[in-house]
């Protein structure tokens, strides 16, 4: 295999691979930003594959090729409504952030589950009839090396997911509403009697993340499980913020570390086919997010470090 | 302030995950019957002439994983075969017949406990899952018979359903060999282990038997549950060549289906095709009019559950034995639902290959050393 075939072999499934992770990673920035921890990203995908795979199913004759499209944006809306759960426990009632985040990702996946069975009589739903296909992206495609690199046979998704980091990157540093979000997440405090309200940016934020995660999940389930099961989201939404952390904090950063992820992921299973790469185990190359994002926490790789204020409930006029 | 907040969070969340799961009982209470009622009626129409028996007082119970009985795959399988042994009996649901459903893995103990005080007979746990269970529970009730499906549990109240995956795997490895085009198969599994193994070793002995030269690529994706890898494995293989991909992986297969539609979908002409595991997955294969699953390899978890059933209503219950279900006992099959795929040509083939395993012309490898045996022998 020469070296374009390989790279022709690897970008594609890295791009796919990704594209979930991105959503879902930007989703945690933005909670994470203005200080509320959010484990609850796992719980938030499943809701959004489940949300994303019951709308498919149930409006794929009506809404024909479109279905896919609106069923990522509902399941955005019901993700982020579900996250107010999240965030009145951690927001309002000051409750553990932590403990709250992990009673998200039991109750998104038992719901999920329980109302399968309700409404679908089974274990788990059949495959959707319009899933997310992939494209050949009109004129970039036709770019010579680059377009049959990156444009061809992709999924349009991926693409979304890059620009979305990118908006996520402007929002939160370029305008005085994301100057409000992190100073929030840095010392509410001093945003406090500057005038911010800092429970309705948090509450914002939070939902934020709800609907990204959402978004992350349904994307997930349409281009690649196709049906809802209790195995369609097993640890993506932990790798979501293991790219949060590796990232550090940062949208740009969180996305190349979902990239990275997908590029690891990729090169894992296409090993064998390369030379000087067939000798090292598969094994390793599995492992090198989870690697990775350990030397990231331990300081290894540069210093990873949180937003002061993150985990931590704000409690109005107390010093 | 702080404290009673957080206690009030603490029981509204209490309170709502007990209106939650005193829902769960009781709506499923009412699915499970009027599942029953359902089946037992087709059924009923179906054996009721032959019904002529009297009813036999063995009691037969089973304890599923937490797929639960509709879950299209060995629960619902096994029940069905449970379901088939009482209308031959005169049995029925609650008359003889009965199943609990597990909710989590912590309660499989207490499922099959309360089988055993009811009195049951013969207590079925579905699925290796509950083979730890099933040890423990059998060792308290010496009394008691039992069955575990797709696992092994020593004990001489035990008996241990087992399939013979490889013959199975053989033989939709010959079909992907008389499909291929390219001469290149895939072959995608789960976990590595000596389970998996059956399949890989028997699926590579059919697709050599057929056609030597025919390449198989090996990739496992070390997980039962990742559609992404799947995919993403997938990808390469059909990038490379490889025209029809066997899965054994679970949900992991999930993407290889996804992949092979994809594909499809870019190009109606483009020729992949994927072969099934465990049950028909026909379904999982439909894209527009046209479906990229081209067989499936069938484990008839119902077979075996009623054949064990009416050896123990005879008096003749395989305790302590561990039942290999084969392609003699119609224990493993071939699905032949896409009939534009799987062509007459094809089959035609595999059942000669059936009628060479079940003669004893072949003996289809299950490890790898058995396969490299194999193969030296086709050489020859």
């Amino acid at each position: 295999m020469g070296f374009f075939e390989i790279l022709q072999s690897i970008i594609p499934i890295a791009l796919f691979y990704s594209a979930p992770l991105i959503f879902t990673a930007l989703g945690g920035v933005f909670s994470e930003r203005s200080g509320v921890i959010n484990i609850g990203l796992e719980g938030l995908m499943v809701m959004g594959a489940f949300v994303g795979i019951v709308f498919n199913l149930t409006f794929a004759d009506t809404l024909g090729k479109a279905t896919p499209w609106v069923a990522i944006v509902v399941a955005m809306v019901v993700s982020a409504l579900f996250s107010l759960i999240h965030a009145v426990a951690a927001i309002s009632f000051r409750a553990d952030q932590t403990v709250s985040g992990v009673a998200i990702n039991f109750l998104a996946l038992g719901l999920g589950l329980f109302l399968t069975k309700q409404w679908y009589g089974k274990g788990q739903t059949d495959m959707v009839s319009q899933p997310f296909y992939s494209t050949n992206i009109p004129v970039l495609s036709d770019i010579p090396i680059l377009g049959p690199l990156f444009f061809e046979r992709v999924y349009v998704t991926s693409y979304v997911a890059i620009l979305f980091a990118v908006i996520a990157w402007y929002i939160l540093y370029k305008t005085p509403f994301g100057l409000r979000l992190r100073s929030v997440g840095e010392h509410p405090m001093a945003a406090d009697t500057n005038g911010i309200n800092v429970y309705g940016m948090r509450y914002i934020a939070v939902m934020i993340s709800g609907a990204l995660g959402g978004l992350g999940g349904s994307v997930f389930a349409l281009t690649i499980a196709l049906n809802f099961s209790h195995a369609t989201i097993v640890g993506q939404g932990f790798m979501s913020l293991a790219a949060v952390i590796f990232g550090k904090w940062h949208p740009l950063g969180a996305m190349g570390a979902a990239l990275f992820f997908g590029f690891a992921q990729s090169l894992s299973i296409i090993s064998s086919g390369i030379p000087f790469l067939a000798d090292v185990p598969a094994i390793y190359l599995t492992i090198a997010p989870y690697v990775l994002t350990i030397l990231a926490l331990a300081g290894f790789i540069g210093r990873a470090e949180a937003p002061k204020a993150n985990g931590i409930p704000y409690i109005k006029g107390s010093r | 302030m702080k404290k009673n907040r957080f206690l009030l969070l603490l029981t509204l969340l209490l309170a709502v995950g007990l209106v939650l799961s005193a829902c769960g009982s009781s709506e499923e209470g009412d699915n499970a019957s009027d599942k029953s009622t359902d089946n037992g009626g087709t059924e009923g129409t179906d054996e009721g002439t032959e019904n002529t028996e009297e009813a036999s007082d063995i009691k037969v119970g089973m304890v599923t994983d937490i797929g639960g009985v509709d879950d299209k795959s060995f629960n619902q399988s096994a029940w069905e075969g449970l379901q088939a042994f009482a209308s031959e009996n005169g049995l029925s649901k609650g008359q003889g017949i009965d199943y609990v459903q597990s909710e989590k893995d912590a309660d499989y103990l207490p499922n099959l406990t309360r089988l055993v005080q009811q009195d049951y007979d013969v207590v079925y746990g579905i699925g290796y899952l509950l083979a730890p269970a099933v040890e423990k529970v059998a060792e308290q009730n010496p009394d008691t018979n039992f069955a575990i499906v797709d696992s092994v549990v020593e004990a001489d109240n035990v008996a241990s359903i087992t399939f013979q995956e490889h013959q199975g795997s053989f033989l939709v490895g010959v079909a992907a060999a008389l499909k291929t085009e390219s001469k290149k198969v895939g072959f995608v599994g789960g976990v590595e282990g000596e389970l998996i193994k059956k399949f890989e070793a028997g699926f590579i002995a059919g697709v050599k038997s057929v056609d030597p030269s025919i390449d198989v690529t090996v990739q496992y994706a070390d997980s039962f549950g990742a559609p992404d890898k799947g995919k993403a494995i997938a990808a390469n293989m059909y990038n490379s060549g490889v025209d029809v991909i066997y899965h054994s992986s679970g949900g992991t297969g999930n993407g290889v289906f996804a992949q092979a539609k994809d594909i499809k979908n870019a190009n109606p002409d483009a020729y992949v095709w994927v072969i099934g595991v465990d049950r028909d997955q026909y379904e999982e294969g439909a894209i527009g009019d046209t479906n990229v699953t081209l067989t499936s390899m069938l484990k008839r978890v119902d077979v075996a559950v009623k054949t064990v059933a009416q050896q123990a209503a005879d008096g003749e219950f395989p305790g302590g034995e561990i039942l290999a279900f084969g392609i003699k006992e119609d224990g493993i099959g071939v699905a032949d639902t896409n009939k534009e795929a799987y062509t007459d040509e094809i089959d035609k083939v595999v059942q000669e290959y059936k009628e060479k395993i079940l003669n004893g012309e072949v003996t289809v490898p299950s490890t790898d050393e058995e396969l490299k045996t194999y193969l030296e022998s086709l050489e020859q």
